[in-house]
């Protein structure tokens, strides 16, 4: 398949060594470091008008085979006139749980992001409310880790009971 | 607890005082599901509004990464409960891409047909319950009446009227019979005339129009900054529709044009979901006339489907085919690679992000649901409008909860 045009300006903006790409199906990624991911984000979404954040998630490889590093936190890109998509893939370790937030950039991106704190505890600098969002605020675990047990830790025995006289 | 939260966003000073809160929901007739808004009103203008989700949270993500590709169906189904069938047509594509299984023509044709007309429902609901929170409750009734007729069909294709959970990786649980294409050829027939209806209704309805035009107004900007799609996005005239722009099923066969307007407010989404009815009513047409023959699902030698009752009983390699599949170690081989997938739900874009392993349990199993990205936009749209404009922007946003809380 042949490069992408935003492949080249990354390339021209970066340097050829500071990103690596692949590809499966139709799915075209891009892997950065986080420290840079904010740059690429950036030049993805002026120079390379991906306009539409459509999709942000993050993935825990803790049981993955072959795998080496914690999380990846994935951004789907889009832009609107072409059609087009990028992946952008970014992996992150214990202890450093920090990414920066694309809020300036996509306001779409608040409630992904919280979704994303919530649910591995992976935190965004920048972001205007970051808080839980699904869990409730008393939560202390981040329940799609790996390590967190299907049935829970027994949170729902400990949730505190009101009864109608106390409300 | 977030009472507190609210405080802060809230203007400083003298005005404070003036400033009154009114918490809507989690359990109101108009939020219709467990949704919560926290509103900070001057008067009956909406100063500020805080959404509160998570009520309906059950896990269903986590829950995916214990069920195997043809189980989670059953979850997926209950996401968005309103048009289940285009749910599992979303899981079942980004699995199918996953393992690269491409599927037969009638397997295709009759996907497409059922989750049109899941389309169908899913607007029909959206478009009266928005009228009915705005006071108009014959048109919800008259809507009711179709997908009460759209349930039968489900019901006849898959044996259950509400979470149909129909599909199966490479095909479906089975094939369709005479009469369901009766049924289909008779719904075809009779929804024009229940769609006139409504709109005879509603369109220029004068009550109806004042309390929606103008309300809720969405920018096209704002809607591609903020991750709206579907029909959110393109009654804001953003001319986007993956059923077009990324062609998968059968839409490429079909003959049909993707519904937009410029106006961006709650009446032009309720434009755009009933022209978009018509639309979908002729691709089912289209998809009916025109079913091709042979098997709904892939071929066997694919090792993705479960073989046919008959060929388990009678043959030792369907058995063994058989015994692969719903064994717990055994199960589908999947690449090791992370695949995302999306179609057009009637809601909007409704993807998966699907990591495999290689064992026959996805590794994880992402939603992208269309309704949690849009009720973010809600505080923005509310601002400044009247409190009882908040029932007629939540209706056009068409938010269902438990897909929004997964």
């Amino acid at each position: 398949m042949s490069e992408p045009a935003y492949e080249a300006k990354l390339k021209e903006r970066f340097g050829a060594d500071g990103f690596t790409t692949s590809q499966f199906r139709d799915n075209r990624r891009v892997v950065v470091k986080p420290d840079r991911l904010y740059a690429f984000l950036e030049c993805l979404k002026g120079e390379c008008s991906f306009d539409m954040l459509a999709e942000l998630t993050a993935v825990d490889y803790l049981n993955y085979p072959d795998a080496r590093d914690r999380f990846g936190v994935v951004y789907v890109l889009l832009n609107t006139k072409t059609g087009e998509r990028v992946f952008v893939k970014t992996y992150l370790n214990e202890p450093e749980l920090t990414l920066p937030s694309a809020f300036p950039l996509w306001k779409g991106a608040d409630w992904l992001e919280r979704e994303v704190y919530d649910m591995y505890g992976i935190v965004f600098d920048g972001h205007p409310d970051l808080r839980r969002i699904l869990m409730p605020e008393e939560f202390t675990s981040y329940p799609l880790r790996k390590d967190y047990p299907l049935r829970g830790r027994g949170e729902r025995h400990n949730f505190p009971v009101i009864t109608r006289a106390e409300s | 607890m977030p009472l507190e939260l609210l405080e802060a966003g809230v203007p400083e000073g003298e005005e404070k005082e003036f400033l009154w809160t009114l918490n809507f929901g989690p359990q109101h007739p108009a939020t219709h599901t467990t949704l919560r808004l926290i509103l900070t009103l001057d008067g009956e203008t909406v100063v500020k509004a805080v959404p509160e989700i998570g009520y309906l949270h059950s896990g269903f993500e986590k829950l995916g990464e214990d069920l195997d590709y043809n189980q989670y169906v059953t979850v997926v189904d209950r996401m968005n409960y309103i048009s289940p069938f285009y749910n599992e047509i979303a899981w079942h594509h980004t699995v199918e891409k996953l393992m690269g299984l491409e599927l037969t023509p009638r397997c295709k044709y009759l996907r497409t047909l059922l989750g049109e007309l899941s389309r169908i429902s899913d607007h029909l609901l959206c478009v009266g319950a928005a009228a009915l929170d705005l006071g108009a409750l014959t048109a919800f009734l008259y809507g009711f009446y179709q997908r009460e007729l759209l349930y039968d069909i489900f019901e006849t294709a898959s044996g259950q009227r509400f979470h149909m959970s129909y599909t199966r990786v490479g095909g479906l649980a089975f094939d369709v019979d005479e009469r369901f294409l009766r049924q289909v050829r008779d719904f075809i027939k009779g929804f024009p005339k229940a769609h006139a209806d409504i709109v005879r209704l509603l369109n220029r309805n004068r009550i109806f129009i004042d309390r929606t035009r103008g309300v809720g107004v969405l920018s096209k900007e704002d809607a591609i900054n903020m991750s709206a799609t579907g029909p959110i996005a393109r009654a804001s005239g953003v001319v986007r529709d993956l059923r077009k722009d990324e062609p998968y099923l059968a839409y490429k066969d079909f003959d049909f044009k993707v519904v937009c307007a410029n106006e961006g407010d709650c009446f032009a989404r309720y434009l755009v979901r009933m022209d978009e009815m018509m639309e979908s009513l002729k691709i089912a047409h289209q998809a009916i006339e025109n079913l091709p023959a042979g098997p709904v699902n892939v071929d066997g030698d694919s090792k993705a489907v479960l073989p046919d009752q008959t060929a388990i009983y009678h043959s030792i390699e369907s058995l063994i085919q058989h015994f692969e599949l719903v064994m717990l170690n055994r199960r589908w081989t999947t690449p090791h690679e992370e695949v995302y997938g999306a179609v057009e739900a009637p809601n909007g874009e409704l993807g998966f992000y699907v990591v495999a392993d290689g064992s026959g349990v996805p590794y994880r199993a992402r939603t992208r649901p269309p309704s949690y990205l849009h009720f973010q936009l809600f505080p923005y749209l509310i601002v400044g409008h009247q409190l009882s404009d908040v029932v007629a922007v939540l209706g056009s946003l068409n938010i269902i909860a438990a897909e929004l809380d997964r």
